[in-house]
């Protein structure tokens, strides 16, 4: 028997065995994605049919490197958080499930971290 | 714990669509969609960082009309993930849960996205100056 109540179990880890830090993530990475994804909108307009030396000069003004690595980061943490609750929901063999959590988070890292060292080369590099 | 002889949740198929259940797919949809728009991020920053005949051919193709329909689509599903995700904000502080106010909040989050998107794609043609 066990003695936990059932609000414990739900505030600790519940079904998913995770509690709430997966929801609380996701609206922490969503919260910094309004500015930023506004941000990078209201860029990408200014940038549209620009050359690679435009694109550096614009990565090289004041900000534009830190809030490229910050958009880039937010947007691969907070798609990975969204792609798992869709893979949890729709993927049922467990074997499958467990494989494409696992290349979920791999590929957001992958794309996540290919994208921030490319920044850095185009904006440091020559 | 016993579910006991529960009724089952209608089948999506005799349910019929409402402008709640319709915007709670359109999100996560649009959420999806985003998530090939980000690989397409990381692929032009990739291109970037390559050279600049690669930028010159991935920016060849974003203004190829497919590319342009791609982008239209990509901007509209990232604003309309915003306004919704907001309302979900709202939500979450347990403000607009009456359902007059949800149907509002979802019209104003259909027509505040498709206007955010024409306004930007508006400004997008004026920064060519006619160019294309």
């Amino acid at each position: 028997m066990s003695l936990r109540s059932d609000l414990g179990r739900v505030r600790g880890l519940g079904s998913a065995n995770e509690g709430t830090a997966h929801w609380w993530a996701q609206r922490v990475t969503a919260i910094a994605l309004i500015p930023l994804s506004l941000w990078f909108i209201y860029s990408a307009v200014t940038l549209v049919g620009i050359d690679r030396a435009g694109f550096k000069i614009w990565l090289n003004a004041p900000g534009s490197v830190l809030l490229m690595t910050l958009f880039v980061i937010a947007i691969f943490y907070h798609m990975q958080l969204g792609l798992q609750v869709v893979i949890e929901d729709y993927v049922h063999n467990e074997r499958n499930k467990i494989v494409s959590m696992v290349l979920n988070k791999l590929v957001a890292v992958f794309f996540a971290v290919s994208s921030i060292i490319a920044l850095i080369k185009v904006a440091f590099g020559g | 714990m016993s579910t006991g002889n529960r009724p089952l949740s209608p089948h999506l198929q005799v349910y019929k669509p409402q402008i709640t259940s319709v915007l709670s797919i359109f999100h996560r949809f649009t959420g999806v969609v985003l998530a090939v728009g980000a690989l397409m991020l990381a692929y032009w920053l990739n291109a970037a960082a390559y050279g600049p005949e690669a930028f010159e051919r991935t920016q060849a193709f974003l203004a190829h009309w497919f590319g342009k329909l791609l982008l239209f689509g990509w901007t509209w599903a990232l604003l309309y993930h915003l306004c919704n995700g907001i309302r979900h904000m709202f939500w979450d502080a347990c403000l607009g849960l009456e359902i007059p106010q949800v149907r509002a909040s979802g019209w104003f989050v259909c027509i505040a996205s498709v206007i955010l998107t024409l306004l930007a794609w508006t400004a997008g043609y004026g920064m060519l100056g006619g160019a294309y």
